[in-house]
C-alpha cells in the first residue's frame, strides 16, 4: 500500500482495530472498467478489498460485495445480461437473498446486473437523448437507512460523476409507487433529469436495504484532487456506510 | 439445418429510443408514409438434427430468461424455420 493509498477516514493501523478486518469483495467480469478503483476506495475507508473473479463460485468470506461499473460483454444482447448469470452471480444472489443478508452495491452496470438478477426491480434503457453522457451530477439522498447510505443526511445532496449510456431507469407505474412508497428510491437527480429516467430515479434499494443500485459512480469521488470538480469526495460516504453497517452488525 | 427463430420486441409502453431516431432519419431520405418505428430483435437458434417439442421448449424458456428482459420487452414470436 503506498503512502496515497492510506485510509482517509480513521487510523486502522493499529491491530485489531474493529475495522481492520472488514472484507469487501470485488467482482471481476470481461469488460468490467471500474474494479480498480472501486477496490482502491475500499482500501481507501480502511477496509481489505477483495478480489472477485466472475467465473469462481467461491465467495471468499466477503462481508459486502461491490459490482462495479463498466461493459460487461461489451453490453451485448442487454447491458448486464449476461453477466447476470455467471457463477459468482448465483453465489452473490443467494447470499443477498439470504437470512445473513449480505450488502450488495451496484454501481452503473453493476446497477444494470442487479436489476437483470431481479435482485432489484426496473430495468435500463438507452438514454432518451441516446448519447453516452458524463458529467458532474447531483444527487439527493432519499433513504439514508441503506447498508450503503447510513452515513448521509437524509435530503442530503452530493455530486458524483455520472457516465453511461444506457441510464434511463423505467420499470412500470405500479413498481415505481411502490417504491415511492416504500422509500425505496435510495437516490434522485436533483436539477436535471440526465436521461429520462422515471420519477428522476438515480438509484434504489431493495426492502431490506443490503442491497442498493444507482447509475452515478460514487468510487470516483472519493479523494480531494480528483472527482466533482478536483475537490469532490462526496461518494466516500457509500463505502464509510457499509463499514458502519458491518461493526453495527457485529455488536 | 433447421433454426428456431425467435423475436423480441420493445414492450409498447416502453418508449423505444432507437426506434424514434430511425423514424426522425427516414423522412431526410423522403421515405415519408411511416409515423412510427419501434426497433427489436431477431435471434436464430440452430439446431443439429430434428426439432423436438422439446427442443423448442427449451427455445422458448430461453426466450424467456435470457434472450429478452420481461421487464422491458415481449417475446413477440418463437417458430421452427427450416432451410
Amino acid at each position: 500500500m503506498s503512502a496515497t493509498e492510506l485510509p482517509l477516514i480513521g487510523d486502522y493501523s493499529t491491530p485489531n482495530t474493529e475495522l481492520n478486518g472488514a472484507r469487501i469483495g470485488v467482482i471481476t467480469f470481461p469488460g468490467t472498467l471500474d474494479d480498480r478503483d472501486a477496490a482502491r476506495a475500499v482500501r481507501m475507508t480502511g477496509a481489505e478489498a477483495v478480489s472477485l473473479w466472475h467465473a469462481d463460485n467461491d465467495l471468499q468470506n466477503v462481508d459486502a460485495v461491490i459490482i462495479p461499473g463498466g461493459f460487461s460483454y461489451g453490453d451485448y444482447l442487454r447491458a448486464g445480461a449476461i453477466a447476470r448469470f455467471a457463477p459468482m452471480m448465483d453465489k452473490i444472489i443467494d447470499a443477498a437473498n439470504s437470512d445473513a443478508k449480505l450488502p450488495v452495491l451496484g454501481i452503473c452496470n453493476g446497477f444494470q446486473i442487479l436489476t437483470e438478477s431481479h435482485l432489484l426491480p426496473g430495468s435500463m434503457i438507452k438514454n432518451d437523448h441516446l448519447k453516452f453522457l458524463c458529467r458532474d451530477q447531483v444527487l439527493r439522498v432519499e433513504n439514508n437507512s441503506t447498508a450503503w447510505t447510513n452515513q448521509y443526511a437524509q435530503g442530503e445532496e452530493i455530486t458524483i460523476v455520472l457516465k453511461n449510456q444506457d441510464g434511463q431507469y423505467v420499470a412500470d407505474e405500479k413498481t415505481l409507487d411502490a417504491l415511492e412508497a416504500e422509500g425505496r428510491v435510495a437516490f434522485s437527480y436533483v436539477g436535471w433529469n440526465p436521461n429520462g429516467s422515471r420519477r428522476n430515479i438515480a438509484g434504489i434499494t431493495n426492502a431490506a436495504g443490503n442491497v442498493v443500485g444507482l447509475m452515478p459512480h460514487p468510487e470516483h469521488a472519493i479523494e480531494a484532487g480528483y472527482g466533482p470538480d478536483h475537490t469532490g469526495t462526496d461518494g466516500l460516504g457509500f463505502f464509510t456506510s457499509v463499514l458502519t453497517h458491518l461493526v453495527g452488525g457485529q455488536k | 439445418m433447421p433454426r428456431i427463430v425467435v423475436d423480441v420486441m420493445p414492450k409498447p409502453e416502453i418508449l423505444d429510443p432507437q426506434g424514434k431516431a430511425i423514424v426522425g432519419a427516414l423522412p431526410r431520405l423522403g421515405f415519408t408514409a411511416f409515423s412510427q418505428v419501434r426497433q427489436g430483435k431477431r435471434f436464430e437458434l440452430t439446431v443439429d438434427g430434428e426439432v423436438t417439442e422439446e427442443i423448442l421448449a427449451q427455445a422458448r424458456t430461453a426466450a424467456e430468461t435470457l434472450l429478452s428482459n420481461p421487464v422491458i420487452e415481449d417475446v413477440v414470436n418463437v417458430e421452427v424455420v427450416a432451410d
